[in-house]
């Protein structure tokens, strides 16, 4: 598995970046946008962690057995989420 | 240059008398406490444990005796529930879970896929001291007043109501859980990197399997337990609703996330020693294992729907009715994987050549004490019989059943089985027979009645009980004091052994793993030559047909 280091400007640009996005949240904070507030700030967190990943973890660069890390990690986030919310979701289906 | 092969036979001589082994190659406290050999960390890992099984053990004790009447005239309420809780957490999060991967994992490992030793060496040394601090911190916590909130911590009693020591409590156990973090780490990537030329999966030892397994579970599930205690921290610290209704909080959230962790862990705690149970049942019926690939990929598939189905530990707790049927059904799921184990296993007897040495009685005494584990598991994964059981003693024989005749006595049979090869010593026969069957009975005396305690609805942490009951629980301390003396006297043989003069010789069970190919105890680099392997595990009769690993 040759990996290629990534160069320190490209560390910098990460960090910029991250930087910026940061204070998109901030920035989002003061503006009124109803229900879609939130979704809006879970898309920046998300292509937050998408570059930490990618570029911090090396993602980008690894072979297919860090995906595969990666998918599993992901996968069971998703058992958690999912069987959690089939308890929060369903509650008011049935009473006793 | 001879390379070692697989299968072992008596005439591939092993040199009996090497000079140098891992024990002799230095002396020193400080060659013990700054060692990355994976035998020495193990031995390190075994003294530790063995501390707080004792820790442990006194609160259990402590516990038993004050059940002997039914006004509970030893200790107070408070000091009662401080005890079950301090029992529950240094059993459940000190002794249980890291034991057999640290002490036995940590031992054998490499020695059984033929390598030098774990793949990071160092952060094996790091993960003692991190469970070293996490330990001592415990110890701390329950020598300065305790914890009463069980060893569950359940939301809102531990975020607003418990006024001792949660919150150092839960660091410990976050801080533990950081050392077996890196343990399944390690041996994940030792297991896929480290494996001696020709051991191909299908020829790995089941005890690596279940070590394999039980690591995915710990690197997949232990973050979730620290987030969750990070969170509850956050809670009693700052009061950001998170559990607590009031502030748009969820308090079953808290139970969802604990038991996301806690159910596995239980995994984590029986499959190491459904891999020890898979590694002697051959060797002492001198047959190969029945089943190998079934038994294999159950430990898998039970690391992975052991993930489905915490949902059974809140049937009473406001979970949906949905949800509920959901997670009752998973349950059922989960006992497929742990059957076909069992039935694997009893065929492997069948026809065999079985001798009955100790840990071969420890082995068939974690077969008949799981089994019964096992079944009333599926009771309780039943609805309607769960809601009336629920909280009481039936639910704690069930999992005493499971975690200590089970987990503790796959333990002691690994223990006894690769004990000739961590020290070079064989222990007293006699006496380890003798606590085996101390152990077997004391322990059907201690649990039995209390599935009957539970059946009549007794419920459980309650210092007190009604007058009816008390029979029952004269007998359940009359059985844990033998239990006791079953615990006590492996203590003084096994370490009277190291003192004797009785050598093991390298193979003295004549087994066929690769561990039992190198010296007792074995070299620093554990093997003379390097290993190379030519089939499967269980070669106990080669002439026999039906040989899946021949080919
Ligand atoms: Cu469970």
């Amino acid at each position: 598995m040759a990996e290629t280091l990534a160069s320190s400007r490209s560390y910098y640009l990460v960090f910029f970046a991250l930087l910026a996005l940061t204070f998109v949240t901030i920035g989002l904070t003061f503006l009124h946008l109803g229900r879609w507030h939130t979704p809006i700030a879970l898309l920046i967190a998300f292509s937050k962690a998408l570059i930490v990943a990618l570029f911090f973890m090396h993602l980008r660069h690894g072979n297919r057995l860090y995906w595969l890390a990666l998918g599993s990690g992901l996968l069971w986030l998703g058992i958690l989420m999912t069987l959690t919310l089939s308890d929060f979701l369903t509650r008011d289906w049935l009473s006793y | 240059m001879t390379t070692l092969t697989t299968p072992y036979r008596p005439q591939a001589k092993v040199t009996e008398t090497t000079a140098e082994n891992y024990l002799n190659v230095a002396y020193g406290v400080k060659s013990w406490l700054l060692t990355t050999d994976h035998k020495r960390i193990g031995l390190l890992y075994l003294m530790s444990v063995t501390v707080m099984f004792f820790v442990g053990g006194v609160a259990a004790t402590l516990i038993r005796l004050n059940l002997l009447t039914p006004h509970g005239q030893l200790v107070t309420a408070d000091t009662y529930n401080k005890l079950f809780s301090a029992h529950g957490i240094v059993m459940v999060f000190f002794f249980l879970v890291p034991v057999v991967p640290t002490v036995l994992g940590n031992f054998m490992l490499p020695l059984m896929i033929g390598a030098r030793d774990l793949a990071f060496p160092r952060l094996n040394l790091a993960s003692w001291y991190i469970y070293l601090v996490g330990a001592f911190l415990m110890l701390l916590v329950l020598f300065s007043g305790g914890v009463d909130t069980g060893w569950t911590f359940y939301t809102p009693f531990s975020s607003k109501a418990s006024h001792t020591n949660v919150l150092p409590a839960v660091t410990a156990i976050v801080i533990a859980g950081f050392s077996s973090i890196f343990t399944g780490l390690n041996f994940v990537v030792t297991v896929h990197r480290l494996r001696a030329p020709g051991l191909t999966w299908f020829r790995l030892p089941l005890f690596v399997w279940s070590l394999y397994s039980t690591s995915i579970i710990m690197l997949l599930a232990t973050p979730v337990l620290a987030m969750l205690f990070v969170l509850l921290a956050i809670e009693r610290l700052w009061g950001v609703g998170i559990f607590d209704p009031a502030l748009d909080g969820d308090p079953l959230l808290f139970q969802h996330l604990f038991w996301f962790y806690s159910h596995p862990a239980v995994y984590i705690m029986i499959l190491p020693g459904m891999g020890i149970v898979s590694e002697i049942l051959p060797c002492f019926s001198r047959k190969n294992i029945f089943g190998y690939q079934f038994i294999a990929f159950s430990s898998i598939s039970i690391a992975v729907i052991g993930f489905l189905v915490w949902g059974h530990h809140m049937f009473v707790a406001g979970e949906s009715v949905y949800a509920a049927l959901v997670f009752s059904l998973l349950s059922y799921l989960v006992a497929v994987p742990s059957a076909i184990k069992v039935f694997n296993w009893t065929a492997t007897l069948y026809k065999g050549s079985v001798s009955f040495q100790t840990p071969m009685l420890f082995a068939l005494g974690f077969i008949g004490l799981f089994t019964i584990g096992g079944l009333t598991g599926l009771m309780l994964a039943a609805l309607g019989l769960n809601i009336h059981v629920h909280d009481t003693y039936f639910i704690v024989a069930h999992f005493h059943f499971i975690m200590v005749g089970g987990m503790v006595m796959g333990y002691m049979a690994g223990l006894h089985y690769w004990w000739p090869k961590m020290t070079g010593k064989m222990y007293s026969e006699w006496w380890a027979r003798l606590s085996a069957l101390i152990i077997f009975v004391g322990f059907i005396l201690t649990f039995m009645p209390q599935f009957i305690l539970g059946y009549l609805g007794m419920p459980r942490r309650y210092h007190v009980y009604p007058a009816e009951f008390q029979v029952l629980n004269v007998l359940s301390t009359a059985g844990a004091s033998i239990l006791g003396v079953g615990y006590l006297l492996p203590f003084a043989y096994l370490i009277a052994s190291l003192f004797g003069r009785t050598r093991s010789g390298p193979n003295p069970w004549a087994a066929t793993g690769l561990e039992w190919q190198t010296p007792s105890p074995p070299p620093p680099q554990n093997f003379l030559v390097t290993p190379h392997v030519t089939c499967g595990p269980y070669e106990y009769a080669l002439s026999s047909e039906g040989d899946h690993a021949s080919s």
